[in-house]
Formats: C-alpha cells, sequence, structure tokens
C-alpha cells in the first residue's frame, strides 16, 4: 500500500518546464528521500503534492484518494522557505496554524501542550517569537508541521539551522513518528543525512525522475565490484602476475596494510581470496566498497546534465 | 468559511491590540477638537488685551468720543501733544493716538501713534477702519448730505434656495433648502478628506503586511493550509474591520469631546462677558446656533450610511491592488514605491477633482468622476450633502459593487503567483504574465 502515487505528473511555468512527467510511489510507513540539485523541481513537486499549485497534467493520490481539498489537513509540510509571525506570542501561534489544519481550539491547545512538555519548553507560551533563537524557533515550526498529527510529513531541509543536539532530538522524533506509522518525505541534498535515515529514494533532476528504489538496491546496482582487503603480512610475490594473467580481478591500489582491487565477475572475490589465504596472507578484513549516495547522485547529476 | 474566519480575527486582534492603534484612535478626536477650539480660544484670549487709547485730535472732526469695543477704548483728550507724549503712562493709557489738522481730507491722511509698544496688526486695522469711517461721516455732514438718504441707499440682498419636487398626487411642493452651502461644502470635503487619508493609510497597512508575510517566509507554511485567495481576502477583511472600528469610535468621540470641550469653553465665554460687548456675544451665539441647526438638520440617515460604503468599497478595491504589489515585491522597498505609484496617482487626482467638484456639484465631471470606481469613493461622499440625483448615486453604488469584486478577483490571481515568487522583479509586464497563468 503506498501512501503516496504520483502518476506521470507535468507543471510547467510559461517556457519552463519545473516537473517533467514524474511518477513516484511512496510506501506507507516508510521515510522517503527527496533528493537533487537546487532548481531540479523538488519544491514544485512538493507544492503540487500540498495543494499549493495544481499540476498541469498527472495525477496525484493520497492514501488511494485523488487529492482534493481535504488533503491538507492530512500532511504536515515544514517548507525550506519557512518563517513564524514575530510578533505573535508562541502559544498563539501554534494555535493559530493547528486551527487553521481544522484543530479546535481544545485539542489544539492540548496537542501544543504535549509538545511542550516533550520538548521541555513549558514556559514558552507567551514568549514572542522574535525573542526566540534561530534554532529554537526551528523548534517552534517543527510542532507547528506536526501537531495535526498528520499521514504525511514532508521535511523540506528540516536540519538546517540546527545545533547537534536539537538536530539529534529533531531526528529522534522523527523515527518515533515514523514508528508510529507516520509516512515521511524527507527531501534534502545532505547524502549523510539521506543514508542514515531514508529506507528510499527517488532522485530528481531537471524536472524529471532519474533514479528510485530502496536506498540498498540502489547502492547495489550502482556498485563497481570494488573490495578492499586489509592485511598484515606480505603479498604474495605473484600477485601482481596473477593480475597481469588473469582478468579476473586489478589491483587499484596497494599500501602496506590496504588492498583496493576490481574485480570483473561476482565469483572472482572468492578466487582472491583464497588466493592471499593460500599464500599466508592475515587478513583482517575484507570489504565490498559500495559507492555513497553522494557519489550516485553526483554521477547521475552529472549525467543527465550532459 | 470557517479559515476566512480564523485569519479575519488573528489580522483584526493583532492590529487592535497594538498601542500605536489604540493611541492614535483615542488621540485623533482630541486633536480634532483642540484644533478647533484653539483658534477660538486664541481670539478671546487676545479679546482681553483692550487698549487704552488717548485721542488728541486737532482736526477738530472727532466731536465725540469713539465707541469702546474689546479691542480699544478711545479717550478724547485735550492735553498738548508734546505733554501727552510725557505722561500718557502716568494717566493710565497705552498709547497716544494724533489726528493732525488734515489740508485736504481728499489726500490720504496721516495720522500717528505714540507708544512704547507695538499695535497688532489687526487692532491697527481696526483703528484705522474707526477714523476713516468718522472722517467719513463728517465729510457728509460736511457736504450736507441727508444721512438718511444714504443709509436708504444701501441694499442687502439675500439668496434663499427653494426645492422643487413632485408629489405623489403630481403637486408641485416646495421645500426650504435646508443645505446653506458652506456647510455642505465643509462637510463634503471633510469626508472625502477622511477616505482619502483612508485609502493611502490602510492600504499601505495591507501592502506592507502581505510583504512582511512574503519576507517572513511564513506564507508558504500558511498556504499549505489555506488558500492564497482566502489569506487576501482575510487580510483585507480583517484590516477593514480594523478600520471600520477606528471611524466608528471616531463618529461617536469626536462629538462627544466636541460636546465636553464646548461645555468648558461655554463656562469660559461667560466669564469673559465683561469685556465682551453683549451684543457681539449674541451675535456670535446666534451664529454658532445657526450652524448647529444646520448641522442637526443634515440628512444623516442618509450621509453616514453612504460614507461607510464608499470608505468600504474604496478600501477594498485599493487595499487589493495594495495587497497584489506586496505580494509582487521583493525585499526591495525602493521597487514597491516604484510599482505603489501607479496606484497612488487616481487617489491624488480624485482628491484634486474633489475640490473642482465640490463648487460645481451637479457639473457633468462631478457626475463621470463619481461613477469612475477609482474616484467615486473620494468624489462621491462630497457630493451627498449637496443631496446628488438619487440616480446618479445608485448607479456609482452598483459600479463600484461590480468593480470590488473585479478588483480582488484581478489582485487574487497576482497573489497567488506573487507571493512564491523569490528574486524575480515584478514589474508590470511580470504582474500582467501571471494575471493569464493557469490556475494553480
Amino acid at each position: 500500500m503506498n501512501i503516496l502515487e504520483i502518476e506521470n505528473v507535468f507543471k510547467s511555468f510559461g517556457n519552463f518546464t519545473a516537473v517533467d512527467h514524474v511518477s513516484i510511489n511512496v510506501p506507507k510507513g516508510t521515510i522517503y528521500g527527496l533528493l537533487g540539485p537546487n532548481g531540479a523541481g523538488k519544491t514544485t513537486l512538493i507544492r503540487i503534492i500540498t495543494t499549493i499549485i495544481r499540476a498541469d497534467s498527472g495525477k496525484v493520490f493520497l492514501d488511494g484518494e485523488k487529492l482534493n481539498s481535504d488533503h491538507p489537513h492530512q500532511i504536515g509540510y515544514m517548507p525550506e522557505e519557512r518563517g513564524l509571525y514575530k510578533k505573535m506570542k508562541v502559544g498563539d501561534q501554534l494555535t493559530y496554524l493547528a486551527r487553521l489544519k481544522g484543530l479546535s481550539a481544545k485539542e489544539a491547545k492540548s496537542e501544543i501542550s504535549l509538545w511542550f512538555e516533550k520538548f521541555d519548553i513549558k514556559d514558552w507560551w507567551n514568549k514572542k517569537v522574535e525573542e526566540l533563537s534561530k534554532g529554537m524557533q526551528q523548534k517552534i515550526q517543527f510542532i507547528a508541521t506536526v501537531m495535526h498529527k498528520p499521514k504525511l510529513l514532508i521535511l523540506d531541509e528540516p536540519f538546517t539551522g540546527l545545533d547537534p543536539i536539537n538536530t539529534n532530538l529533531i531526528k529522534e522524533e522523527i523515527s518515533r513518528m515514523n514508528a508510529a506509522g507516520t509516512s515521511i518525505i524527507f527531501s534534502t541534498h545532505r547524502m549523510e543525512q539521506v543514508e542514515e535515515i531514508c529506507e528510499y529514494i527517488t532522485l530528481i533532476n531537471r524536472g524529471q525522475n532519474v533514479l528510485e528504489g530502496k536506498v540498498a538496491e540502489v547502492k547495489q546496482k550502482f556498485k563497481e565490484n570494488q573490495y578492499r582487503i586489509e592485511f598484515q603480512g606480505a603479498l604474495p610475490s605473484d600477485l601482481q602476475a596473477v593480475d597481469d594473467a588473469n582478468d579476473a580481478f586489478e589491483i587499484q591500489s596497494k599500501t602496506e596494510r590496504e588492498l583496493i582491487v576490481k574485480v570483473a565477475k561476482d565469483n572472482a572475490s572468492n578466487e582472491l581470496l583464497n588466493h592471499l589465504l593460500r599464500n599466508g596472507v592475515h587478513i583482517n578484513s575484507f570489504n565490498e566498497i559500495l559507492p555513497s549516495l553522494n557519489q550516485i547522485f553526483i554521477k547521475q547529476a552529472g549525467q543527465t546534465n550532459e | 468559511m470557517n479559515k476566512l474566519w480564523l485569519i479575519v480575527k488573528r489580522e483584526y486582534i493583532v492590529r487592535v491590540k497594538k498601542k500605536s492603534f489604540i493611541l492614535i484612535t483615542l488621540l485623533m478626536p482630541l486633536g480634532f477638537t483642540l484644533l478647533m477650539v484653539i483658534p477660538v480660544v486664541i481670539a478671546s484670549l487676545s479679546g482681553n488685551d483692550q487698549k487704552q487709547i488717548a485721542v488728541k485730535d486737532d482736526s477738530g472732526i472727532l466731536t465725540n468720543d469713539i465707541k469702546a469695543t474689546d479691542r480699544a477704548n478711545f479717550k478724547i483728550v485735550s492735553e498738548s501733544l508734546n505733554a501727552l507724549k510725557a505722561d500718557y503712562k502716568d494717566k493710565g493709557f497705552d498709547g497716544v493716538l494724533y489726528l493732525p489738522n488734515f489740508k485736504n481730507l481728499n489726500d490720504e491722511l496721516r495720522i500717528q501713534y505714540y507708544s512704547n509698544g507695538q499695535l497688532s496688526l489687526s487692532t491697527k486695522e481696526f483703528i484705522e477702519r474707526q477714523i476713516a469711517r468718522r472722517i467719513r461721516d463728517h465729510k457728509i455732514e460736511a457736504a450736507g448730505y441727508d444721512k438718511k438718504l444714504l443709509k436708504s441707499l444701501e441694499t442687502n440682498v439675500n439668496l434663499e434656495q427653494k426645492e422643487l419636487t413632485v408629489n405623489k398626487e403630481g403637486e408641485l411642493v416646495e421645500a426650504h433648502k435646508k443645505n446653506s452651502a458652506v456647510i455642505a461644502t465643509v462637510l463634503g470635503s471633510a469626508s472625502a478628506f477622511i477616505i482619502y487619508m483612508i485609502l493611502l493609510i490602510y492600504g499601505s497597512m495591507v501592502m506592507r503586511s502581505v510583504m512582511e508575510e512574503k519576507m517572513n517566509r511564513i506564507v508558504e507554511v500558511m498556504i499549505s493550509s489555506v488558500k492564497p485567495f482566502q489569506l487576501m481576502l482575510g487580510k483585507i477583511l480583517g484590516v477593514s474591520a480594523v478600520g471600520l472600528t477606528q471611524i466608528l469610535i471616531w463618529i461617536i468621540l469626536i462629538p462627544t469631546v466636541a460636546v465636553v470641550v464646548q461645555l468648558l469653553f461655554h463656562i469660559d465665554a461667560s466669564q469673559m462677558q465683561g469685556s465682551m460687548n453683549p451684543a457681539e456675544t449674541e451675535d456670535v451665539m446666534a451664529k454658532f446656533n445657526e450652524v448647529m441647526g444646520t448641522l442637526k438638520q443634515q440628512n444623516w440617515g442618509f450621509i453616514i450610511p453612504t460614507f461607510i460604503f464608499y470608505f468600504m468599497g474604496g478600501y477594498f478595491i485599493y487595499a487589493a491592488m495594495f495587497a497584489a504589489v506586496g505580494s509582487a515585491v521583493g525585499d526591495d522597498l525602493g521597487e514597491s514605491q516604484s510599482l505603489t505609484l501607479p496606484i497612488m496617482i487616481p487617489i491624488i487626482l480624485a482628491f484634486v477633482f474633489m475640490s473642482t467638484v465640490i463648487d460645481n456639484p451637479n457639473s457633468s465631471l462631478a457626475t463621470w468622476t463619481s461613477i469612475i470606481p477609482l474616484f467615486s469613493p473620494i468624489i462621491m461622499p462630497a457630493r451627498i450633502p449637496f443631496d446628488p440625483p438619487l440616480w446618479e448615486v445608485i448607479v456609482s453604488m452598483v459600479v463600484l459593487v461590480a468593480s470590488v469584486v473585479f478588483f480582488i478577483w484581478i489582485a487574487g490571481r497576482i497573489y497567488r503567483v506573487g507571493i512564491l515568487m523569490y528574486g524575480k522583479k515584478g514589474s508590470f509586464k511580470e504582474l500582467g504574465k501571471w494575471l493569464f497563468y493557469k490556475e494553480r
């Protein structure tokens, strides 16, 4: 079951095509990374999902229903360009935003109090937003995004401007909400965060969906059959000869303790390991080198830009 | 609908709670009243400064004392001028007025005033008038004219306006036209001026608020919950409620404060009566009562509702345009100025037309400008005290309502694109393009 299905969505502004026939399926209960360079069309796509703008063509389904005007209540969206009313009191502001999401005044109050307790900021109710630091405002912004218990949470660069402690706090909240069943779309350019958090990713470039799938599968797909071998002792003297004679593997770098090889066939890694063991090399570790998402991202974005 | 209400409520409460709003709303009636009262008080204070003037007449024209007023008290004395110059102060005079023996009364006559102080301009003119009148009387007598005959040549004409209407039975009915033109002019220009100010102040308030939301980047958070049009309309309605609150408070407060001040001033006036000529006091009171009477006769039941109608209509049109401009400009204030200029021009033009229209409230200029919706919110209220034809008022109102809908629709289309557009300069060409963007 998918929480979000995007079918062949197209959107242009004048001559500029922002989203070019994109299809994405976001499985329910997952954390889904929406990646892409600046100006790739991520924000436009998110704005279509949040009903801020309408697609020129294509369909969007939220939880099996065609997107309609009730859906914004079921979505929590934290835009990259975010802000709050500076002169308003924190409590009033959150109540206002909650009520616009369809909560009653009473529900809003109890929900906000709950979050204030969770973040240990009970005395902030009467503070004006402008009195808070940037990081504190981010916390308020996060509460504003999640307090109506959305089915789908869309976070656009949620960690910018947060210190490591608050980043961790929000990360924990995200995984807690995810564990409780909330589906999350996470848009960022920071790949290390994606690898850490996301289960699925989609890479958007120039308005097109260039790559999609589970993070692990994507990495498998883009791996280059490289292995890193850490060892002690001397390498067999014939290793270079074997390499030259046999097309099975190729030594890419060699130091006193580390060897990086690229193997041609899948089982060639076993042959290599066997050969080394037979020759009495003490192996400390033997790892396949998987590409980082960052590398895949640069490679893919570079390719489609050519 | 519920969301729109929430937005309206927030926009209203945030502004009404502001200290600056409370202060201006309460101080304005006080300032307004003071502005009217201060000149009167100043006049009454200067009235206390009665000059004691000794008159030395060598011409023999002044046969008896000149009547005293609150400005000056004249006393003819027989001492020599030089003696007077030395001891006028000891005798309790402020100065000495000297009329020499004139050679030819038909020349420009020079008279002298000796004193250590200055005469105010109005007192100087007053003395000149008094002496000139006495010399005129003297000339009349010397020429042997009959004073009564001359008096009878003076004629006073008073134009009385009668309004002709045909009643249900087809009979011609004439009624005393109740509006004095002066009162209507004052009332009309005051209404127009208030609306002019409100369009500028509240219009730019809407614009600033839209710009602020865009710059604070709260706008995208907002429109992920509500439609851009709801947000814009909510803001326009909320601010309009603020303006209406202010106007209503003023409508109640200004007369109240005026009456209170008038009561205080009244006590003052009675205290001054000793120095004031009783006849003059009566004259002033009669004038005042006449003005109050005409004011009371005005058709307030028509003037106030139409005023509020045009105030709202004009506000909606201009606030919508200001909102559209606010959404289009980025963080560059200079840019907003070049875009607001085209909005200011019709407001200022309307105000310029208004002064011509008030001079001639039934001219074709008046008719046309009170139908064109960009001008009518200022022109029509100025004409209302002159009883314009009812059909003109109705046509003007219908056109205004239709234009309000049209302008808000146009503004909404620009707004929805503008608020999400960063770093793009909002030129008029650009705004035109946005207007025709597909439904977003």
